[in-house]
């Protein structure tokens, strides 16, 4: 299986290359991309430069054009996705329909990917983007068990990409509007979940108190690790319980099912990350690819040390081994 | 958190003097490294706060100025501040420790304009920083010996804190 890397700056992208990587992902520094964060991203220079490092170390580079158009911008995807192409972009990953269309029937040639974005997690859905745009893989959303993983792969005509370790997105991806309700931007049109504009912290005592717009998200204790301002992974009183209504602040990681992806048809694994540093990046990198040919046995040491770098402090293996709690 | 032996000097020295060893220091990396002020955008005019938790002292920083400043007592009012201990802070200053990590471990904390903070957490993980290199170049004919002291005392302050480099 290949491994996809993430890459937020041209730094981490020289370090996903030099960990491993057999592809980097990454977007340009704008809203075409679903990690529109201050500082984060690449100008169509440092794109073109990464490129050529790409080119001499035979490692490809797939290029996130993963928002939604706005109704009457379109050319800011379009020449996203011209530029993405005449730079020698291995694979766009896309997930707009009206941007599929466009990038199939300007460059039948480059190879598309269908974003998680696109929330395509259904025989018929996935068909469709294939047999109309000519996608060559898609991303599944993490709400699916290895077993449903499995039943896709045997009834679609591409190849499979699912996330391993990172950042865990719990709701149908593309479709989720709880960062819009909060602070009236989101991943699918703005490229940010709860954006950093509206996300306060403060000390209360001892007490972390995280804040997004009007609303409180956490109230981490003394020593008590912490995790992303999301509505997702906030703790609320529901009734006279007090706890996490949808998941806590946790991580992904799903080394353990290697073998049961690699055995359901899986072609590649992903790693979220892109808004995370150069460090996080050369550690994940390196551990998932010693991982991929470690025995079973072997793996749980090498991740380990992961834990530590993970929201919350924890990884769970999410909805790929769901159990009802 | 900082050894007492090197904590103790940094507080007993004339504010001056420390101001003026981390402005030079702070000159030196704006110059070597001026796609800092690029990926910063608008936000090189944000007023930055340090405060190491294990020295008495605050840093306040606006980039487009090329201002730094040093004070003790009570924090003075900036933008965004980072308070953490001066290993990790000069850790991130590097990208040899991951920010998102620190923040969920609690060693560090972040308070005010998170979008200006974000925008300078990637600045600086995209520049290749080097301390004891700079600290070098500032050294004169003692380049050698200052830059490998300060690698040896990096080496130890961030053992197994910082990342596996490729």
């Amino acid at each position: 299986m290949e491994l996809i890397c993430p890459a937020g700056t041209p730094a981490a992208f020289r370090e996903a290359v030099e960990a491993g990587a057999d592809a980097v992902y990454c977007g340009f520094r704008d809203e075409t991309n679903a990690r529109n964060f201050p500082g984060l991203n690449f100008s169509r220079e440092e794109l073109r430069q990464s490129i050529v490092l790409a080119r001499r170390k035979k490692v490809q580079i797939f290029v996130a054009l993963n928002t939604f158009m706005r109704a009457g911008d379109e050319a800011l995807w379009y020449s996203a996705a011209d530029d993405a192409v005449a730079m020698g972009a291995d694979a766009l990953i896309l997930a707009d329909f009206g941007l599929m269309a466009y990038v199939a029937e300007k460059f039948p040639q480059q190879r598309l990917h269908v974003s998680v974005q696109a929330s395509a997690s259904n025989p018929e859905a996935i068909r469709f983007l294939v047999e109309a745009f000519g996608a060559k893989r898609v991303v599944l959303p993490r709400v699916l068990t290895v077993q449903d993983i499995a039943r896709l792969t045997r009834q679609i005509d591409c190849e499979v990409e699912v996330f391993a370790f990172g950042g865990l997105c719990v709701m149908a991806e593309g479709r989720c509007s709880l960062s819009s309700y909060a602070t009236g931007k989101s991943p699918n049109m703005n490229g940010v979940c709860s954006p950093a504009s509206h996300v306060r912290y403060r000390q209360d005592g001892a007490d972390l108190v995280s804040e997004l717009g009007a609303y409180t998200i956490n109230r981490f204790g003394p020593g008590e690790a912490s995790g992303y301002p999301t509505l997702c992974k906030g703790r609320f009183e529901i009734g006279d319980v007090e706890g996490y209504a949808f998941e806590d602040p946790v991580s992904l990681d799903v080394i353990d099912e290697i073998d049961a992806l690699r055995a359901a048809g899986v072609s590649a694994l992903k790693i979220e990350g892109r808004q995370r540093g150069k460090a996080y990046v050369a550690e994940v990198v390196s551990s998932l690819k010693k991982a991929l040919v470690a025995s079973p046995g072997e793996r749980a040491a090498l991740v380990a040390r992961l834990r530590a770098m993970s929201e919350g402090q924890r990884t769970t293996t999410g909805a790929y081994d769901k159990r009802w709690r | 958190m900082l050894p007492p032996l090197l904590a103790k000097p940094v507080d007993l020295a004339p504010l001056w003097l420390v101001e003026r060893v981390a402005r030079t220091l702070f000159s030196g990396v704006l110059k070597a490294h001026p796609e800092l002020f690029e990926r910063l955008g608008d936000y090189r005019r944000t007023r930055y706060g340090f405060s190491p938790v294990d020295l008495p002292l605050h840093f306040t920083v606006v980039p487009a100025m090329k201002a730094l400043t040093v004070s003790r007592g009570a924090a003075p009012p900036v933008d965004a501040r980072i308070e953490g201990p001066l290993v990790l802070l000069l850790g991130l200053l590097e990208g040899r420790c991951d920010a998102d990590a620190l923040f969920f471990s609690r060693d560090l904390s972040v308070t005010g304009d998170m979008e200006a903070m974000l925008a300078l957490r990637n600045a600086l993980d995209d520049s290749a920083i080097d301390l004891p290199r700079e600290l070098g170049a500032l050294a004169g004919p003692l380049s050698p010996l200052i830059a490998g002291t300060a690698r040896y005392i990096r080496g130890k302050a961030l053992e197994g804190r910082d990342a596996t480099w490729n």
